[in-house]
């Protein structure tokens, strides 16, 4: 890859851009959007581990947003036990993704096409419901999380403030390096090629729901990270976070900002936030105005603000019908 | 167990199955037809509650509420089809769940623009508002009952139009194979358009006759269409009877699995916990119910006849 494409020189603003963030913010006495940007690093996160699947693998989960429910949930109930070590919270939370991951993709990569759609989505729709019911961690209220993790270091104190954006801003950079070697190594290449055409992988001897099994584990593993994060930034966690829309609306970050393109849902997660934003303070019915831009954005524009950076060099792309 | 009890839940079953039905009937064509998954149907179900609403509340008449809802809704069905989905069949499921959840967000706002942002209660009508005696001593619900019955004539016209009308022909033609049936003459994009107003029609029936029970609500569609897609799914996609014989099983699993199932729970755990896990596996047993329907039949239970 050339180095200065125009969309390596893009992304490289954008992370400078987040880097630089708490500093902008504080010179131009602005201090919430150090939380803005936050949280829109945290979706970034849960957007690049949806796109391992949707963008190269081509499986559409409509069910993603359950793992950042999970480890969410995680880090609440543990917390609501007085365990607040973070190594132990953090342990629970992703593997509790990597479980519910392996169990749910079993039973959905069983299906194709529309029926994994529905499947991905009802799945986390039935976690949603349990939380529900689970009276003692406050049902549908949600739970305050009165103690963030604590790592029991100085320098990764997660109450301040600080710590906690770079923190989040180094794990975003690990899971973008992590998914640019994922999708380019020997396993990329056979989750993408099962997406373009399956049987012809299947006949070059790969075992294809392996290969899509293992990359739904770790898309769901990394959107736990997000998971994890949220909950201490947040210092609440609530079942809505795990609602099929906002599954819905990761995709829709994934699609906005380019599909199968490594850095794409970073761009698509900062332009839905701050679009979203800025449209509610003009007036509270913003989402009529936001709805027809997702369909807009669908009908004209399918791949995404990434198509303006020209053809992407062979990886992604979208999965023909 | 109270026997008593247990036959009105099974009449309580029965009738979230038959709303269920009313929804999952259009549905489950569009899919079959032109395979297009669509997000936003529950909306419609949101729209016929509120425009039933309405019109209740303007003639102080239930009935007349219903009455236009229909061809309201019917219309507003198939320009919502031909204004926006019409270019989505070509495109992929992603594409087409994207945009219809778009819609979505545009109709829940739409409708607290318009209407009350509490949403709206209208009043049972006087004669259904009461409980009839059934056969056996079991005191009813009129108005459960009858939305039991118009589900059941409606099911039965529906049933018969697809199964035995010309009409009913084309559209079965239609969801076994779409081109083949083109090739033959029939005007597949025309066909669709008449499909989704009905299907719209049915669903805002749907939410019409809900609303005198649980009120017009932003966002109510979302609440009705996840159970609806597992009983398109586990009926077999594009199969009306399918999608009937799913929607009263599911209706019934769910509705027996609340009242029922901490008692069952009771004989053989502690209080304790058949008390907290009650609840839980209650709202859960759709779901698995799915699941393992679709590991053992992928297709779903009653996949249509050559398809």
């Amino acid at each position: 890859m050339q180095i200065l494409s125009p969309r390596t020189v893009f992304a490289a603003l954008v992370l400078t851009l987040f880097a630089a963030m708490p500093w902008l913010a504080n010179t131009f006495d602005q201090s919430h959007y150090q939380d803005v940007f936050a949280r829109i690093m945290i979706w970034s996160i849960a957007a690049v581990s949806l796109n391992l699947m949707l963008g190269f693998g081509g499986m559409v989960s409509f069910g993603h947003a359950l793992y950042l429910g999970v480890a969410g949930y995680a880090v609440g109930i543990a917390a609501h036990h007085e365990i607040t070590n973070a190594w132990l919270q953090w342990s629970i939370g992703l593997l509790s993704c990597a479980l519910i991951s392996a169990i749910f993709g079993a039973i959905s990569l069983r299906t194709r096409g529309v029926y994994f759609i529905m499947i991905t989505m009802a799945l986390s729709q039935m976690v949603y419901f349990l939380i529900i019911s689970a009276e003692e961690y406050g049902s549908d209220d949600g739970l305050v999380i009165y103690a963030r993790s604590d790592f029991g270091l100085a320098w990764l104190d997660l109450n301040d403030a600080m710590i906690r954006y770079y923190l989040i801003f180094v794990l975003l950079i690990g899971c973008l390096y992590f998914s640019y070697r994922l999708v380019n190594s020997r396993f990329g290449m056979v989750v993408r090629g099962a997406r373009s055409n399956q049987d012809r992988v299947e006949a070059m001897g790969y075992s294809t729901y392996w290969y899509r099994l293992t990359c739904f584990v770790i898309a769901g593993v990394m959107c736990g990270i997000a998971g994890l994060l949220s909950a201490n930034v947040e210092e609440f966690i609530s079942p809505d976070t795990l609602h099929w829309t906002r599954s819905g609306e990761l995709i829709f970050m994934v699609v906005l900002g380019g599909m199968g393109s490594v850095f794409g849902p970073v761009t698509g997660a900062l332009v839905f936030h701050l679009l979203s934003k800025e449209l509610a303070e003009i007036t509270t019915h913003w989402h009529l105005v936001f709805g027809p831009f997702l369909v807009l954005i669908v009908l004209f524009a399918p791949r995404g603000i990434d198509s303006l950076f020209g053809l992407s060099r062979g990886i992604g792309g979208r999965a023909d019908k | 167990m109270d026997w008593v009890l247990l036959a009105e839940q099974c009449l309580n079953g029965f009738q979230l199955g038959v709303l269920l039905f009313l929804i999952a009937a259009g549905l489950t064509l569009t899919f079959g037809i032109m395979d297009f998954v669509n997000l936003a149907h529950g909306s419609l179900y949101m729209l016929g509650a509120f425009v039933c609403a309405t019109v209740a509340t303007w003639t102080d008449s239930y009935l007349l509420g219903v009455l236009l809802g229909l061809p309201v809704l019917l219309a507003l069905g198939m320009l919502i089809e031909v204004v926006a989905l019409r270019t989505l069949y070509q495109r992929d499921h992603l594409d087409q769940v994207l945009a219809t959840f778009g819609l979505i967000l545009f109709f829940n706002e739409l409708v607290q623009v318009i209407w009350p942002l509490d949403g709206m209660n209208i009043a049972m009508p006087e004669i259904l508002s009461g409980t009839m005696i059934l056969p056996l001593g079991i005191e009813y619900s009129t108005f459960r009952m009858m939305i039991i019955v118009v589900g059941l004539v409606v099911a039965g016209g529906l049933w018969y139009a697809v199964g035995a009308t010309r009409i009913g022909m084309q559209v079965r033609a239609g969801a076994s194979n779409r081109r083949m049936a083109s090739a033959l003459g029939i005007n597949i994009s025309l066909l669709f358009t008449v499909v989704f107003g009905v299907g719209a029609m049915l669903a805002g029936l749907s939410g019409m006759l809900v609303t005198p029970i649980l009120g017009a609500t932003s966002g109510m569609g979302e609440q009705v269409i996840i159970l609806t897609f597992v009983v398109v799914v586990v009926g077999g996609i594009g199969s009306i009877r399918g999608a009937f014989l799913a929607a009263v099983l599911i209706g019934l699993i769910d509705t027996m699995g609340r009242s029922f199932l901490d008692v069952l729970l009771l004989t053989v755990f502690s209080a304790n916990a058949a008390e907290a896990a009650g609840p839980a596996l209650s709202s859960m047993l759709i779901y698995v119910f799915m699941i393992v329907v679709l590991f053992f039949r992928p297709q779903g239970l009653f996949p249509p006849r050559g398809a």
